[in-house]
């Protein structure tokens, strides 16, 4: 087959494929990013129990792997009866692991701050939560803009492991299209094209955010 | 009668084995202005942040107008204590207006008409209304100690603790924080001042209180301590400081 029929064949199954993959990147860098900012706040600024949770969490997460937790959510637990569907599973799954390292990127960005604007919002009279939601997270969350389009961008790549649970997302129908038609090389590179497109816009979006966010002095240089 | 604003009582401070305060006392009466000289790692700013609590001290008591600061109250003592950094500590992502009304609108609850009106008036008194819409990175460091002093001073406090506001400063800059200050003190405003600038302490200090390894060796009025002192530490501090800052840049 040549080029061109194979984009015309694949192209509509494909593209169901990347709405789902781009439904699932979007789910769990959102749901990730409102965990991830309570495990960050826990661990800085909760007491104790709230530090130990956190880091206890986030830890166990982000040493192991992804193909682990996903199968766990699948396969196992079923064998408590609770069944999910491949879907299902994969939001849960990457929403948690995304919230774990989202947790740890604005942790380094609110340690960037410096103790200084704590201190300084505490003398004007405001309670440390206040502080913490009018004077460190409005700047640590700017900061971690470059590395939050990373995870992003890490999310819409790592959701292709969804396909092993037998989630609908593009990897999966990359596999069914090539193994039907045996067209291995020029399915899987059509793909390929599909996610790097897809990561250049991403990567468009998130630099004019970040430009339109910026404040004068505020610069990132981490990326 | 002469009200007492701030009252220090015994206080002590240890960080781990090392006594980092040992026992201080001192008073503030309503419109005087003390100066705290003493070398570094003296434990001034920890004295300080003691004060308003950024510190737990481990002993002693701090009353302000006679009620006890403590960490269950510190939020709300806080509002009457103005406190200006070394560092200035602004605010990155406000604006010199936001930094001084954030306080207003956020723990004093005003409207932010009224909010505005009061931040925009201190920026005035130390001659910053132009750059009200600046942010911190946009100014200098001798404008963003003013606009932190102004910040301070908008939460109306009863006392204004500073913790050398001119020490991180260019020596061009450091007059006009300088006689921002001095306007302050001949207000009538309250203050507890850290500062090796002796001619703002032969200007306007009521008190010159020497301190040294976490106790006060001398105190005494800036007369006496700069030309009779009775200690011979204090007395070899200051022939340091005079060489070290050289001429007293205020006159
Ligand atoms: N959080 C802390 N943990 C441990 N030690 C501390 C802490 N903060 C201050 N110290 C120690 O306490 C001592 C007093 O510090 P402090 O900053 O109060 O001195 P200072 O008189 O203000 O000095 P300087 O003139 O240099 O500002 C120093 O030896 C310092 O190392
Ligand atoms: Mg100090």
């Amino acid at each position: 087959m040549s080029f061109w029929q194979i984009i015309l064949l694949s192209m509509p199954k494909l593209l169901s494929g990347l709405t789902v993959t781009l439904y699932m990147t979007v789910f769990a860098a959102s749901v990730g990013l409102f965990f991830g900012i309570v495990l960050c706040l826990g661990r800085v600024y909760g007491n104790k129990f709230a530090r130990l949770l956190s880091s206890g969490f986030i830890e166990l997460i982000r040493g192991t792997p992804m193909l682990v937790q996903l199968f766990i959510l699948y396969y196992g637990l079923p064998v408590y009866g609770i069944r999910l569907t491949p879907l299902v599973a994969a939001l849960i799954g990457f929403s948690i692991n995304s919230a774990a390292y989202q947790a740890e990127y604005l942790r380094g960005s609110i340690q960037s701050i410096g103790t200084g604007q704590m201190k300084a919002a505490l003398s004007i009279g405001m309670k440390k939560w206040q502080a913490v939601r009018c004077i460190i997270l409005p700047q640590a969350l700017r900061r971690v803009i470059p590395a939050w389009t990373n995870e992003f961008i890490y999310l819409l790549k790592y959701t292709s492991m969804a396909y092993i649970i037998g989630a609908p997302e593009m990897m999966a129908q990359a596999k069914f299209i090539a193994s039907r038609n045996f067209e291995f090389f020029k399915v899987y590179l059509l793909t390929a094209a599909v996610y790097l497109s897809i990561v250049w816009v991403l990567s468009f979006v998130f630099s004019h955010l970040e430009k339109r966010l910026r404040i004068p002095g505020m610069v990132v240089t981490e990326r | 009668m002469i009200q007492v604003v701030l009252k220090i009582e015994d206080l002590k401070k240890n960080y781990g084995k090392a006594e980092i305060l040992k026992g201080i006392s001192l008073e503030v009466k309503k419109g005087e202005t003390k100066v705290i000289i003493g070398p570094s790692g003296t434990g001034k700013s920890t004295l300080l942040a003691c004060v308003n609590r950024l510190v737990e001290p481990d002993h002693g008591r701090v009353l302000l107008e006679g009620e006890e600061i403590t960490s269950r109250n510190a939020h709300k003592m806080r509002q009457k204590i103005g406190y200006v950094f070394q560092d200035f500590n602004l605010f990155n992502h406000l604006t010199a207006l936001d930094n001084v009304r954030i306080g207003l609108i956020k723990v004093q609850k005003l409207s932010k008409e009224e909010a505005t009106q009061i931040a925009l008036e201190q920026l005035s008194k130390v001659g910053l209304s132009e750059k009200a819409s600046l942010y911190p990175s946009q100014l200098s460091g001798g404008q963003k100690q003013r606009v932190a002093i102004a910040r301070a001073l908008a939460m109306r406090p009863k006392l204004m603790l500073f913790d050398e506001p001119t020490s991180a400063l260019d020596p061009e800059l450091i007059g006009e924080v300088l006689s921002v200050m001095i306007d302050l003190a001949r207000s009538g405003m309250t203050m507890l001042v850290v500062t090796h600038e002796l001619g703002f302490a032969r200007t306007v200090a009521d008190e010159i209180i020497f301190m040294e390894n976490g106790l006060i060796v001398e105190q005494g009025p800036p007369a006496l301590i700069f030309s009779n002192p009775q200690k011979d530490r204090t007395r070899q501090f200051l022939r340091k400081l005079t060489e070290l800052y050289g001429e007293e840049r205020i006159k």
